[in-house]
């Protein structure tokens, strides 16, 4: 499969109060075009700071970004990228919310409300278009959220813990939710969570760092068939891989070497 | 069902619920419903009704105790005598000319102020470095009596329309300014990034995001800033001038005509309100364009 995205001996280092802090130690990443890729780790160790430098919005301290094989290093608008909060802007209404980045790079508004607009009656915001987001639930806010990433249109998203701050039932509905999209246009989607059940439940690869400065401890690929289903997350499968991935982050020393 | 031991856990069976006890025989009473709407309806209307009687009691008593004596009419003249005057003035005196004079200079000034000072204001946004020189100086700046400056003024720009204007003004600028500073200062690195992130250039982030984001900042501020405006007008009058409200009760003290000192302090109270009034639907006007109801 071709590779989408390629990250290189990428390490980020800041300086705080005179000392040298390393963000993220010398890290490779290679993902593959279409897939599902996790990154798990604790917080803190990096994860955010790789979706900035992939987002083209800081310089990493070393290593190459290549998205196409195209250098893309300080360039923003070649993906995709959704933040833990909705960051949806109070005083538009959803569907401006909406359309924000095709605002941005020049669509007629009117185009731009025609492509949304089958978009959002169908991914679950029918009827909502004129409403405020102070109005909205979290969830239905965080699907305002993914669905103007998405007509952003880049083959390239990244989800920064896009749920990790609404409820358990509301984040399974979400999860389901995100699956049927990705299912629908197949984009490259990276995806930071801390959410082991989560991460196993949507990803066909998962990444594992290891606590601050993180570094990438593990990679594990999910071949559990799609579509998959509440049920696959008890299976015994389920259940073991979640045990490794609990040891992986644990840092206990026998989960290195399988 | 019986509760089921499993591995690791157990299954508790639930108490079965009693025999169905008949339901008392429902009377015909009518039920209770809390209606918030009409209370509310109920609450306001009596503190409506309520103002107007404190209002209506304190015109009565004044004009009670100066007739029979308890308060003395040469220094707190009258309601009847303060309405006469009023008359007088607007039929063969320039009351009217001075309203037009005075608040004329007021809203120039309160609108340039509160424009150039709001530019100014969010121009930070564009330059920390523009920012952080700037800074000291516009507190200074506020810091500083603007009114002390006003015999300055008055000489640099004569006794005309236009010293009056620049009075207002410097009294609203440097609050327009702090207040959209504050503004800029609030928004939300996070919202910035993300509009980055959507390929917006940094005139489309000021446009789209700063803007709106400071709004409430800078509308905070018109309310203090058109009652500094009036002062700085008035005063303005009060050094020199030939028109005006300020000019006139300056004007009614050196003659002792207390009459007309009231008339003065009643006509400024009732523009000052109007114009409060008028910045409240202002305020409305420009927040509904940014849904801040909502928020
Ligand atoms: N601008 C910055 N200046 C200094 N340190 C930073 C900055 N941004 C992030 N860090 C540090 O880098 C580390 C990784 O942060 P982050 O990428 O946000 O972690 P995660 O998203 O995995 O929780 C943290 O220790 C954080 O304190
Ligand atoms: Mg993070």
């Amino acid at each position: 499969m071709k590779t989408k995205i390629e990250i290189a001996g990428v390490s980020k280092w800041f300086r705080r109060d005179g000392q040298e802090i390393i963000a993220m130690q010398e890290t490779n990443l290679s993902i593959e075009e279409g897939r599902f890729v996790s990154i798990i780790g604790p917080s803190g160790c990096g994860k955010s700071t790789l979706f900035n430098i992939i987002a083209g919005l800081m310089p990493p301290s070393t290593g190459r970004v290549l998205a196409d094989g195209e250098d893309i290093i300080g360039k923003t608008g070649h993906v995709g990228y959704m933040l833990q909060k909705d960051m949806l802007l109070p005083w538009r209404t959803i569907l401006d919310n909406i359309i924000l980045g095709m605002e941005i790079r020049g669509v007629p508004r009117k185009e731009a409300v025609a492509r949304a607009q089958p978009l959002m009656d169908r991914y679950g915001l029918k009827g909502f278009g004129g409403h405020y987001p102070a109005e909205l639930s979290g969830g239905m806010r965080q699907r305002a959220a993914l669905l103007r990433t998405l007509l952003y249109d880049r083959d390239i998203i990244l989800l920064d813990e896009p749920f990790g701050a609404l409820d358990a039932q509301t984040r399974l509905t979400m999860q389901n939710w995100l699956l049927e999209i990705w299912e629908d246009f197949r984009k490259t989607v990276l995806f930071v969570t801390h959410d082991i059940d989560e991460a196993i439940y949507l990803s066909d690869d998962i990444y594992v760092f290891s606590g601050r400065p993180g570094r990438i401890i593990s990679k594990i690929s999910v071949d559990m068939p799609r579509p998959r289903h509440m049920e696959d997350t008890v299976s015994a499968s389920f259940m073991e891989l979640k045990a490794h991935l609990l040891d992986l982050l644990s840092g206990k020393p026998s989960a290195h070497i399988s | 069902m019986e509760s089921v031991q499993k591995k690791g856990y157990i299954i508790h069976k639930l108490e079965a619920a009693g025999p169905a006890v008949p339901r008392p025989e429902k009377k015909q009473v009518e039920p209770f419903i809390q209606d918030e709407e009409a209370l509310a309806r109920r609450t306001k209307r009596v503190i409506s009704f309520g103002r107007l009687t404190v209002a209506l009691l304190i015109v009565l008593c004044w004009e009670l105790f100066t007739r029979i004596g308890w308060m003395d009419a040469y220094y707190w003249s009258s309601p009847v005598r303060i309405l006469t005057t009023t008359w007088t003035q607007i039929t063969q005196g320039t009351l009217l000319e001075d309203i037009a004079y005075t608040s004329s200079s007021t809203i120039l000034g309160f609108v340039g102020g509160t424009l150039i000072g709001s530019l100014l204001g969010l121009s930070f946004w564009w330059s920390r470095k523009f920012a952080g020189i700037s800074e000291p100086f516009l507190i200074l700046l506020n810091a500083m009596p603007k009114l002390a400056l006003a015999p300055v003024l008055v000489i640099l720009l004569g006794i005309g329309f236009f010293s009056k204007v620049a009075l207002a003004f410097a009294m609203t600028v440097v609050v327009a300014a702090l207040s959209a500073h504050s503004g800029v200062q609030s928004v939300d690195k996070d919202m910035e990034k993300l509009m980055y992130s959507l390929g917006a250039k940094r005139h489309q982030v000021f446009t789209k995001v700063v803007i709106p984001w400071a709004m409430p900042w800078m509308i905070s501020s018109l309310r203090i800033n058109i009652a500094l405006s009036l002062a700085g007008a008035i005063v303005g009058e009060f050094i020199a001038s030939s028109h005006g409200i300020g000019r006139m009760v300056i004007y009614a003290g050196t003659i002792l005509d207390i009459n007309l000192v009231w008339v003065g302090v009643v006509v400024l109270s009732v523009l000052s309100m109007v114009m409060y009034m008028g910045v409240v639907l202002l305020e409305k006007w420009l927040s509904k364009g940014y849904g801040m109801k909502k928020a």
